[in-house]
């Protein structure tokens, strides 16, 4: 991993009044990779990106964005990264194209040039034939691909996004997914929040987990999920009758609290520092009281087990499409990193 | 997991891609594409020219016919008197607008990109302003037509008219600072409206506008004579308008523009600045 840091911020704070939104905040983004900025509603994850905007001033701590100090070389700052904010900030009476284009020209782009570069844009996120349409009348995600593409008007080596993909239906997430990535192999640095544990696993290359305007873990997903315990059983019964005699077994051979998910079939249990010897155990045993075990994995733990273990309550998943993210986490990402 | 097949995006690879960095454009030339983005909203919501349009012609007429007989004895003498002021009046109204855009495009987070650019500050709402000078214009054209066919003969000629529109253009370019620090401040463009209007009140109506203030009590007089700067700015346009303005008229109004100008302008650069 390269050494050079496209974001370093030393001991952020933010206060609204009495609100400790930001709290002395530290983040280290390496150039060229995805950062995760992951925290629940409040945790102060728009205030920390709006300081690193130059929007907001710091009440303390100092930041750099690609050696420029967000203070005082603010115009540089500005000069090279490019803002989506959680809520589009595109003008609604306006149409797509000419939004984009008055972007261009505040840029310094000629009258001609600001044009070409606002079609190349809207025809790049697929918004070719809303061009001449008003915003008011784009759909959630077609506001969001418009307000990315006014965002990439000057290719920003630096693009910070808030909350990128919050309210999105599952497609236009995943275009979204698909464009981060994509900039990101063109040499973009790209920091983006988020509530949603599986955008941070799927999409950055490390995470600061923050809540109370406090990072409260930072490193790559592999890290975090292994610094809360070295891994999880997941099974599911074949008769749904026999789950408590297996969560029983459990409990007897790898001695830990089993939780047992909505469905009925499946259990899960976190594998204790030590234990990991007896996990192996666990299917003989299983087999020996009669009980048939279709599917058994063991994997490291989620990222909504880390978040639980490091905040001591669950992020509620807001987003009904994003609700089967704890079954489909554990498999991935299983491969160390070393450090 | 999605995985992207990044040779088939060859559109978004390349329109991320700029080839050349223009220079930072100059301030002039950032302020000119706000003003251009004004005027495209009002290419695209005619609807907020009604004010700038139907204000002037209904306190026109109703004024002129309604006091006309009272004040001046006929309409015809009243419209004399009258339309300088109303032209004052009619364009001072509309620029509460000024203040309700401003805080409307704040609360759409409209702002928050502006200022998020490698731009000259003030560029946003002086390009506004300017913008704004369009609608006063407008209404300022149907103000004075309308007087035409009522009977109004500036004998100041056209070129009197145009001092005077311009004189007035110029004070309403300065008084706005007064609702764009309203449309910073406050937290619903409603909100701004009606403090504006508040704000708008007094100035118009206890003015010279209407009445020769000689007639009022005298506490009310010193306020609407000599006190309220909407008053000196009536007396300049109607000395343009009639071809009888003094040196001294006009001066007055340029210098409260200026006052106004450069007290309120850094003070709404700051709160910009600053905004949360
Ligand atoms: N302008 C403001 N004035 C007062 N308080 C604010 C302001 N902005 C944020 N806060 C407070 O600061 C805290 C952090 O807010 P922030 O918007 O940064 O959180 P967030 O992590 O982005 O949350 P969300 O996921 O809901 O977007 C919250 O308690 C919020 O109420
Ligand atoms: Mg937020």
């Amino acid at each position: 991993m390269s050494a050079e840091l496209a974001v370093e911020a030393t001991g952020l704070v933010k206060h609204f009044k009495d609100v400790k939104a930001v709290d002395g905040v530290d983040l280290r983004v390496p150039a060229g990779s995805v950062y995760g900025v992951l925290g629940p509603n409040g945790a102060g994850k728009t205030t920390a990106v709006r300081m690193l905007a130059t929007l907001l001033r710091p009440d303390a701590g100092t930041a750099r964005v690609l050696g420029h100090d967000i203070v005082d070389d603010a115009d540089d700052v500005r000069f090279n990264v490019g803002l989506t904010g959680q809520f589009a900030s595109v003008d609604e009476d306006l149409t797509g194209a000419e939004n984009v284009t008055l972007l261009a020209r505040m840029y310094g782009f000629s009258g001609s040039e600001a044009r070409r570069r606002a079609s190349a844009l809207l025809a790049a996120f697929e918004l070719s034939d809303a061009a001449d349409k008003p915003v008011k009348s784009y759909s959630g995600g077609m506001r969001r691909r418009i307000d990315l593409a006014a965002s990439l008007v000057m290719s920003p080596k630096v693009l910070f996004l808030d909350e990128p993909t919050t309210g999105l239906d599952p497609r236009s997430r995943n275009q979204v997914w698909d464009i981060v990535r994509l900039l990101v192999a063109e040499g973009t640095t790209v920091l983006l929040t988020t509530q949603y544990l599986e955008e941070a696993d799927q999409l950055a290359d490390r995470i600061a987990v923050i809540d109370h305007g406090k990072v409260i873990a930072e490193g790559t997903a592999p890290q975090l999920k292994s610094s809360v315990g070295t891994g999880s059983v997941h099974l599911r019964v074949a008769d749904a009758r026999q789950r408590e005699d297996a969560a029983a077994v459990i409990e007897r051979v790898i001695g830990d609290e089993v939780t047992r998910p909505n469905d009925p079939y499946a259990l899960a249990a976190r594998v204790p520092q030590g234990m990991e010897e007896q996990v192996a155990h666990l299917l003989p045993r299983l087999h020996e009281a009669g009980i048939a075990v279709p599917e058994f994995s063991l994997g490291q733990p989620s990222l909504d087990e880390v978040f639980l273990a490091l905040t001591g309550k669950m992020p509620e998943p807001e987003d009904p499409e994003n609700e089967d993210w704890d079954e489909e986490q554990t498999e991935q990402h299983t491969e160390e990193e070393a450090r | 997991m999605t995985t992207l097949d990044i040779g088939d995006n060859s559109a978004l690879r390349q329109a991320i891609r700029v080839e050349r960095r223009p220079k930072r454009p100059s301030a002039l030339a950032t302020t000119l594409t706000f003003t251009h983005r004004a005027l495209l909203k009002i290419k695209h919501v005619p609807e907020q020219l009604m004010d700038a349009t139907l204000t002037p012609v209904i306190f026109t007429l109703m004024f002129v016919y309604l006091f006309g007989g009272a004040i001046a004895g006929d309409p015809q003498t009243y419209v004399q008197f009258l339309l300088p002021g109303i032209l004052v009046q009619s364009v001072l109204l509309i620029t509460v607008y000024t203040g309700f855009t401003i805080n409307t495009d704040i609360s759409k987070g409209v702002f928050d990109r502006f200022r998020s650019l490698p731009i000259w500050r003030p560029a946003p709402i002086v390009g506004a302003l300017l913008g704004d000078s369009v609608r006063y214009t407008i209404a300022s054209t149907i103000t004075i037509g309308l007087g035409l066919i009522l009977g109004f003969r500036p004998e100041g000629g056209l070129v009197g008219v145009v001092l005077a529109v311009m004189l007035l253009l110029i004070f309403a370019f300065a008084l706005s600072w007064i609702f764009t620090i309203l449309g910073l401040l406050m937290r619903t463009p409603n909100a701004v409206m009606g403090v504006s209007m508040l704000i708008l009140m007094p100035l118009t109506f206890a003015s010279n506008i209407f009445v020769d203030p000689a007639t009022m009590p005298s506490g009310l007089q010193t306020w609407a004579q000599d006190i309220n700067p909407v008053s000196y700015l009536v007396t300049g346009v109607r000395g343009l308008m009639y071809g009888t303005a003094s040196f001294g008229d006009i001066a007055w109004v340029l210098v409260v523009s200026a006052i106004l100008t450069g007290v309120l302008a850094p003070i709404t650069m700051r709160m910009y600045r600053n905004k949360t």
